[in-house]
């Protein structure tokens, strides 16, 4: 049936329809939405039996999660930024102990300073932890990968993180269509856990590991990771057949066939990148998009089919490993099989810095005509950052840096380069 | 079956003298059929309270939820000596996930067991005092105050002693860890630190709070009992000596557990509902000189010339105990 709903509704309908029987949630934007839907319906009773429990921390949310999946239980919460850090060593451990809890993290910056606004840096902290992460596109996708998500999980026995981006798709009202629940119903079956705490058939959970086998369980994590691989496409072939729409999957390729640079991202900015490439293509320019999906497990065959043809690659993405670089670049690079050097990356859109048409299309044209830097700032002012470093080269107390670059800047306001 | 009323006392132990008692008021532990839930066979050291506190509390609590029991465990000494991979001492459901969760993982547990009505199987959440007083506290705080279903045991041996032997929020002043050395001006652990988590528990209102020692095993079990006649959050928290932290020897444990209630350095009481509903009598108040001396980690104290005001301090703090807690009297009051 076609709505139209704020992005936080839509998914909490999606989750609602997965028939989650325990939802933990701590307040933090801009996951909350989400949760708050989702504890009225509960507390309606419309999805009885489902218990909600308001925790007192992310790290007591994901914990909760952790208790009620090993119980059997389909288990469900959502974070944030710094909720999701404050959980990081729960999130490392549900993984660990191979538990299928599905999580929308509702994509926002990670402070100091602290920041609101949507960039992907607390999702790709965590891209090592041993959760698979999809990254939804749109509203639309973001519902479907939930539903997408707890099948994975539970077939794999593996935690499933969704990825949406803040205010960006939890705040935005979208057209989007809402399965049925025997939709639902046939694509997901009832969780049939690997593992259960049941005092008929007593197991230990969680022993301690010692180096004769802690690299057989890890590799046993990686190996389940490359199952997800295959099953990801091929559930999402399923979902189209059952849904009637494409979603999901690994990657998602935008006039790439004939294109000689190809712009690699991940999430909601895909529009406005799409948006200018057409732009772009209908005069003459060619260039392409691969939209990543899946995060991890890393599709790299998939990438790397994807960008054979290209001539050079921009990877623009919401991230930045302090003191490298770029992180998914970094990823797309391992997966090119041209010269490393025709991987460009472009760090933008860090704390809700809006990414324009304009900016996008000066690089683009940059990478065209082989004038793109190897990693580039999106619409840095950098004459800003001078004065700081300037600051402090002549002060040794310069102060705050945050303060004192909002002071120099003179006005709080969102740039928009 | 023809017996004599015994007055415990006289027995000079309340795990002893089973065979004088009927089949209902003998402990758990001397029935054929308990459950052995922590088994033998797990690596404690020689004289371990806490492996000793645990056997008894979750035999008693397998016994009073008719085997219908599920556990988490905080990381520390009792998930490390009783699991490394692949054996494991546990003979029910067990889960250890994290050294702060485990009150947290408990509530998780007891939800997803409500949700599919099985309202028979009970939940327990243990840990040491560091996973309880310190690191695991804003959980264990958070599943007090929402009144989870969960029964939580602290097994409180006063410091991190698997790490080594480090100062935890639920150790002693005076004592020596390796993080409260007495060197330099440095007497050990500060007075005036610390926190007293049953009074804390007690602060949230919760139906049941309990103090138990090693010394009172029958009393343990029936805390335990009665912990599970109640549903919502309940807290036991049990002191058990540590041989190698406290540093005395691996057969006095029970006896220094003993000595920390009989000092009332130790309250041993139980609460409802906030409430303070019962009190184990000391017949004869012991100094506390009976309890510290035994222990190396209080040995600095006596060492010439000796630090007789912190003794004088530390006994204030017993009788402090003595006057909040109406911890002396006849020992007929006792149970």
């Amino acid at each position: 049936m076609l709505k139209q709903v704020e992005g936080s509704a839509a998914v909490a309908e999606a989750i609602a329809l997965c028939r989650p029987q325990v939802i933990c949630a701590y307040p933090i934007s801009p996951q909350t939405h989400i949760v708050e839907a989702l504890g009225r319906r509960v507390d309606a009773g419309e999805l009885a039996p489902c218990e909600f429990v308001n925790v007192e921390s992310e790290f007591a949310a994901m914990s909760v999660a952790i208790g009620a999946s090993a119980t059997g239980a389909r288990a469900y919460t959502a974070t944030a930024s710094q909720g999701l850090l404050f959980m990081a060593e729960a999130v490392y451990n549900a993984a660990g102990l191979g538990l299928p809890i599905v999580m929308t993290v509702a994509n926002r910056a990670i402070g100091a300073p602290i920041n609101i606004w949507n960039d992907h840096t607390d999702a790709l902290s965590q891209r090592d932890c041993g959760w698979l992460q999809l990254f939804a596109e749109d509203n639309q996708e973001a519902l479907d990968l939930h539903i997408q998500a707890f099948r994975l999980a539970e077939e794999l026995s593996l935690p499933v993180m969704v990825c949406m981006d803040g205010f960006i798709l939890t705040h935005a009202y979208e057209r989007v269509d809402m399965p049925t629940q025997a939709q639902v119903d046939s694509y997901l079956p009832p969780y049939e856990p690997r593992q259960v705490l049941d005092p008929a058939d007593p197991v230990s959970i969680g022993a301690m590991v010692g180096p004769e086998a802690f690299m057989e369980v890890r590799y046993l994590a990686h190996a389940k990771q490359q199952q997800a691989l295959e099953l990801i496409p091929a559930w999402a072939d399923e979902f189209r057949r059952v849904f009637g729409r494409p979603s999901g999957g690994l990657v998602h390729e935008y006039r790439t066939s004939d294109a000689d640079v190809i712009v690699v991202a991940l999430g909601s900015v895909l529009g406005t990148i799409k948006d200018t490439v057409d732009m772009m293509r209908d005069e003459g320019f060619r260039i392409g998009v691969l939209g990543i999906t899946c995060f991890r497990p890393w599709p790299s065959v998939a990438v790397r089919n994807a960008l054979q043809r290209a001539k050079r690659v921009v990877v623009l993405e919401k991230s930045l490993a302090v003191g490298m670089g770029g992180i998914v670049g970094n990823n797309v690079s391992a997966s090119f099989s041209g010269s490393p050097d025709r991987v460009h990356t472009v760090i933008a859109g860090l704390g809700g810095r809006s990414i324009t048409r304009g900016s996008l299309r000066r690089v683009f044209e940059q990478a065209l005509t082989d004038s793109l830097e190897p990693l580039t700032f999106l619409d840095l002012d950098r004459a800003l950052v001078d004065r700081v470093l300037e600051r402090e080269r002549v002060q040794r107390r310069s102060g705050p840096i945050a303060e004192g670059i909002l002071k120099d800047l003179g006005v709080v306001a969102a740039k928009t380069g | 079956m023809s017996y004599q009323p015994i007055r415990f006392y006289q027995t000079g132990t309340f795990t002893v003298g089973n065979r004088l008692l009927p089949e209902a008021q003998r402990s758990v532990q001397s029935g054929r059929e308990r459950t052995n839930s922590l088994n033998s066979g797990h690596r404690a050291c020689q004289g371990c309270g806490e492996a000793l506190g645990a056997r008894y509390a979750i035999d008693a609590a397998m016994a009073a939820t008719n085997r219908q029991l599920v556990a988490a465990n905080a990381t520390g000494c009792l998930e490390v000596f009783s699991t490394p991979y692949p054996e494991t001492s546990w003979q029910i459901p067990w889960i250890h996930s994290l050294f702060g969760n485990a009150a947290a993982v408990g509530t998780g547990i007891a939800a997803a067991l409500r949700v599919q009505g099985k309202r028979d199987v009970r939940v327990v959440a243990q840990g040491g005092d560091g996973g309880t007083t310190d690191i695991g506290f804003g959980c264990l705080s958070g599943m007090f105050e929402r009144n989870d279903d969960v029964l939580y045991i602290c097994y409180d041996n006063e410091a991190y002693m698997n790490t080594g032997v480090q100062r935890s929020s639920a150790t002693p002043p005076a004592a020596r860890t390796n993080t409260t050395m007495p060197v330099g001006e440095s007497t050990g652990a500060r007075f005036g630190q610390g926190k007293n988590l049953p009074l804390i528990a007690m602060a949230h209102e919760i139906p049941y709070v309990a103090t138990a020692t090693v010394a009172e095993l029958r009393d343990l079990e029936a805390k335990v009992r009665r912990a599970m006649e109640f549903r919502g959050a309940r807290y036991i928290h049990v002191l058990v000596p540590c041989p190698l932290g406290w540093g005395h020897g691996s057969a006095e444990t029970i006896k220094m557990a003993r000595l920390a209630q009989e000092t009332a350095l130790f309250p041993v009481f139980e609460a409802e509902h906030g409430e303070v509903t019962n009190v184990s009598k000391i017949r004869r108040q012991l100094p506390v000189e009976n309890y510290l001396k035994p222990q190396t980690r209080f040995a600095h104290l006596f060492k010439p010339p000796g630090h007789a005001d912190l003794v004088a301090r530390i006994q204030a703090l017993a009788d402090r105990n003595v006057q909040r807690f109406g911890l002396v009297g006849d020992a007929e009051d006792a149970q």
